[in-house]
């Protein structure tokens, strides 16, 4: 045959042979590089999260793929083990964490925020308590100068603007801490929608993930919505000035998170499994949280395991800073000692646990 | 004849004639508006960085590098991987089996899943590749995009080769040539072009697809091109930055917004000039 | 030339011939591409059994109030379909309501008052509505056009039909921008370049001769248009209207940035609402537990059960219109 059975003419056969190339070259450049460390969940720690990383993969060549699903996300991943770490706002139950073989350590600290939209007062200038919040939450109070809100904020002219609520359309774990707050301060709260990374609520508009309730909250005037404190700051949104447990009306800052914190007793929480809502003191945020990862206690890669753990460890020792510019709460250091205590007892790969202290 | 009636006629012709020109408007206006907005957005934040940095955390500089490679390579990959089997059944459909059951029944099938809710498909890519692996993948990632490009090439595929001039298959077959033959050095050859037009609006199509990467291929922070790992792509890179509060990250997403959609148009526009706009429908 | 000589025995039967030479690379290349054709069957298969096989478990806990139920609650694990169903169809509602009339007049125009020359770049432009990527029209929604609708038109419309008792309950509350009317109206913009395009193709296929007369007897255009052209395409435009349709119900990025997500029925239009496509991209990956997944696809099967009937319906339409054009 002199004519080659040639179907598409020589264009064709050279298209193809490049893609060939193409394909192999990639093939070839996929099988040989670092480690990788895939983690997702939670958008509360994101920002600390993607800043950690960076620094990490500057330092060692371990790059850590952060992914901000929302809580539930991260629980979900990491329970089909489709990810090497979950992150999660909403510390799961002893009980959970043995359904799923699960266990879980705190990372950093910070608050929610309830944050408003009202063109020409300020930060810091709106006052609310707790009750008043769930209300508006439920609905019940649906204009700004509502009586509620007048009389918590008498020297402030409050216009009548409709009062449009922002939620989290996603399963979050700052959606759990704040209506574990929320819960915890007004029964009707709790028993009409109670506490959970997504719930059924009674009026509103969602966004998705903290940056979408942000971004919904910015744009929409007369609206209220929950953030992440980082988020609050970036956006340069205006704050809410909540009353605490012991009655005094107090803004969200760092010292506010940490005074919060002090009287945590973690020792006695098994999985670190903590609330930190509505807690006595009079310099304390009512809705302080801490955020956890979740990693699985029977690691299927020893190897893998290990680098998960360096990344935390180094994170503990060289990340405070990093936290703090970011507006976390970094942990204390006893509290640290006692993570990587469990670290030992609770992670183990097929040759042993995992990390040796 | 200036009666009543016929001046009602008249008026009534007018209205719906100025009807006509104001939807047109309309269509024109919209798309005017969107690429206006995508340019007034995404001009000044184009240059060079966005081809040689790599996502940043909020709060750094970075560009969009690892976003735009796994996009090509995914689309690549989907592409290569879709294509045979696309030709291949459109070949059957407009050469072997053009009448037979399964050729129908293909056929109906191709349209249903053409104009199908790309959600679903990642729906069913995350159910037969992500959880059955254990983790999301680019390659899952590409094989949902191969779900979206088979339709399209398909019928690209049937509607050019039923295009060819049946003359010139007699003339082979007249020439002693066996069907295969015929099938392949003439049909196929003949309508290469046309084919290869196709292929471009589904790459194009594909390009801008957000939902089905959700849940295969996820994102990812980092350069990577392993497969067998999240991959970036610039649609769900979009997504996220878009809807944040960091305004670095939102100057970004206009920037690839404005990547992507001139990408496609372009792609659009040349395939349309190749082989003219009814040939090229795959509708 | 090839070695495939002609036979020259005019007395062998053609299959012999055939058989003579190369027999098995006609089967084969027959069975590969028969093989392909089977593949893509298989998908759509597939694609339908694994929805079925997912969405079982909240099928079976649910069973047909799933249809009807309004509540969506996590904490509670009690979910019911009804909001998305119902958002997906009234978006889509919206869209044709307001992108039909729209696609028509751009049909009727390019069949009837363009000038030969503006033809093709003016298709061509309309056709480019259909590239743009819907995640750009996504974008385009929030940060464009929901600040306008917003603070230009939400007002208005509350202000004139919000007051009219009856239909006032349509656009009554505070105007956000986002809500199901604007994602109708994104969604009319995106469909428009699908109908326009089957549309003008069908009145092309009418044969001049019947608009001849008409214009003959003293017919204007709209009255042509109107009498002769639109009946005698009736089949192709409600192929193409509900080929509009199809793609308004799947959508997805666009829909899912303004709509609103709101998991509440409202008589207000202006209100947020949640569709099933971007309820799916909202809470797909994190839905923890089992019947949450199993709820979520089985929403996905409803939607692809949905499109698959319309779709089809227009298949129908389309294919008859087709046979009468003689194809």
């Amino acid at each position: 045959m002199s004519q080659s059975t040639k179907f598409f003419g020589l264009a064709r056969r050279q298209f193809v042979g490049a893609t060939a190339a193409l394909a192999i070259g990639i093939a070839s450049i996929g099988t040989a590089h670092a480690v990788d460390l895939t983690g997702a969940g939670a958008t509360f720690p994101y920002p600390v999260y993607a800043k950690w990383a960076e620094a990490y993969k500057a330092k060692t060549g371990t790059g850590m793929n952060y992914q901000s699903i929302g809580s539930g996300g991260g629980i979900k991943q990491i329970t089909a083990k489709t990810v090497d770490f979950g992150a999660s706002d909403m510390p799961l139950k002893p009980a959970d964490l043995e359904k799923n073989g699960l266990a879980q350590f705190p990372t950093v600290m910070g608050g929610v925020v309830p944050v408003y939209n009202l063109p020409g007062i300020d930060a810091g200038k709106i006052k609310l308590d707790g009750e008043t919040l769930a209300n508006i939450y439920l609905g019940n109070i649906t204009a700004w100068n509502d009586p509620a809100i007048a009389k918590l904020n008498p020297d402030v002219k409050l216009p009548s603007t409709a009062i449009t609520v922002v939620y989290r359309s996603d399963g979050s774990g700052t959606t759990f801490i704040y209506s574990n707050y929320l819960s915890k301060v007004s029964p009707k709260w709790k028993e009409i929608v109670g506490e959970g990374t997504s719930l059924q609520w009674r009026t509103g508009i969602g966004g998705k993930g903290n940056e979408g309730v942000a971004g919904s909250v910015k744009n929409t005037p007369g609206a209220i919505g929950y953030v992440e404190y980082a988020y609050a700051l970036q956006n340069k949104l205006s704050y809410v000035m909540l009353k605490n447990k012991d009655g005094k009306f107090v803004a969200p800052k760092a010292s506010a998170f940490q005074a919060a914190a002090a009287n945590a007793d973690w020792k006695n929480a098994p999985g670190f499994a903590l609330l930190l809502t509505d807690q006595a003191g009079a310099e304390s945020w009512p809705i302080t949280g801490a955020t956890f990862i979740l990693m699985q206690k029977k690691q299927a890669d020893g190897a893998k395991g290990m680098e998960v753990l360096k990344f935390f460890d180094w994170a503990y020792a060289n990340g405070n800073k990093m936290a703090e510019d970011l507006d976390y709460v970094p942990l204390p250091a006893s509290l640290v000692k006692m993570i990587q205590e469990s670290w030992t007892k609770e992670i183990a790969g097929p040759s042993g646990p995992v990390w040796k202290n | 004849m200036d009666t009543t009636l016929y001046r009602r006629r008249k008026t009534k012709n007018l209205v719906a004639k100025a009807l006509c020109y104001f939807t047109m408007g309309v269509g024109l206006g919209a798309l005017a508006l969107i690429l206006w907005t995508l340019l007034s957005n995404g001009l000044s934040n184009l240059g060079l960085y966005l081809f040689t940095q790599n996502t940043p955390p909020p709060g750094s500089m970075g560009g969009l590098a690892n976003a735009i490679v796994g996009s090509l390579i995914m689309t690549v990959l989907g592409t290569m991987i879709a294509t045979p089997i696309a030709i291949l059944a459109g070949t059957y459909l407009a050469e072997f089996g053009r009448y037979s059951i399964v050729a129908k029944v293909t056929r109906f099938i191709c349209d249903v899943l053409l104009s199908a809710p790309s959600i679903v498909i990642g729906l069913f890519v995350y159910q037969i590749m992500v959880l059955p692996m254990g983790h999301f993948s680019a390659i899952a990632g590409a094989v949902a995009l191969a779900i979206i490009v088979i339709p399209v090439v398909l019928r690209t595929t049937e509607n050019m080769l039923s295009l060819v001039p049946p003359g010139l298959r007699e003339a082979a077959f007249g020439l002693g040539a066996p069907h295969w033959k015929v099938v392949t050095s003439v049909s196929l050859r003949a309508a290469r072009q046309g084919m290869i037009t196709g292929i471009l609006l589904a790459v194009a199509r594909i390009s801008g697809e957000t939902a089905p990467l959700l849940f295969t291929s996820l994102n990812n922070q980092f350069w990577s091109t392993d497969l067998n790992a999240p991959m970036a792509n610039l649609p769900v890179v979009i997504f996220q930055f878009a809807l944040s509060p960091y305004d670095d990250w939102r100057n970004l997403a206009w920037a690839g917004a404005l990547l992507i959609t001139f990408s496609v148009l372009m792609l659009n526009i040349t395939a349309r000039l190749i082989v003219g706009s009814k040939a090229a429908d795959p509708r | 030339m090839t070695t495939e000589t002609m036979d020259t025995s005019l007395n062998a039967p053609l299959t012999a011939m055939r058989r003579s030479r190369g027999q098995w690379q006609d089967g084969a290349v027959r069975n590969v591409t028969r093989f392909a054709a089977w593949l893509v069957l298989l998908l759509l298969v597939g694609i339908g059994l694994s929805l079925v096989l997912g969405g079982w478990q909240a099928a079976k806990t649910f069973g047909p109030a799933f249809l009807w139920t309004d509540v969506w609650n996590p904490v509670k694990e009690t979910y019911g379909g009804l909001v998305p169903i119902f958002g997906t169809l009234i978006t889509s509602l919206i869209a044709m309501v307001i992108g039909i009339p729209l696609s028509f007049g751009i049909a009727i125009f390019l069949t009837e008052l363009c000038p030969a020359w503006l033809k093709r770049p003016l298709s061509v432009a309309v056709e480019l509505l259909a590239a743009v990527p819907s995640i750009i029209y996504g974008m385009w929604g929030l940060f464009v056009f929901a600040p306008f609708f917003r603070d230009n038109v939400e007002p208005l419309l509350i202000g004139s039909l919000g007051q009219i008792p009856g239909i006032g309950a349509l656009f009554a509350g505070p105007p956000l921008g986002i809500g199901i009317l604007t994602a109708g109206i994104i969604l009319a913009i995106m469909v428009l370049p699908f109908i326009t395009a089957v549309v003008r193709d069908v009145f092309e296929t009418v044969p001049p001769m019947l608009k001849e007369s008409g214009y003959g007897l003293g017919m204007t255009t709209w009255e042509v248009v109107r009498s002769i052209v639109i009946p005698h395409t009736r089949a192709g435009i409600v192929g193409g209207v509900m080929l509009g349709l199809g793609r308004a119900m799947g959508e997805t990025m666009a829909v899912t940035f303004v709509i609103g997500n709101a998991h509440r029925i409202s008589a207000s239009l202006l209100a947020p609402g949640n569709t099933i496509s971007s309820a799916l991209a909202n809470e797909f990956t994190e839905a923890i537990s089992d019947l949450y997944v199993s709820s979520l696809v089985l929403l996905g099967f409803i939607l692809f059960v949905i499109t698959f009937i319309v779709l089809s319906l227009a298949k129908l339409m389309l294919a008859r219109v087709e046979r009468r054009a003689g194809k």
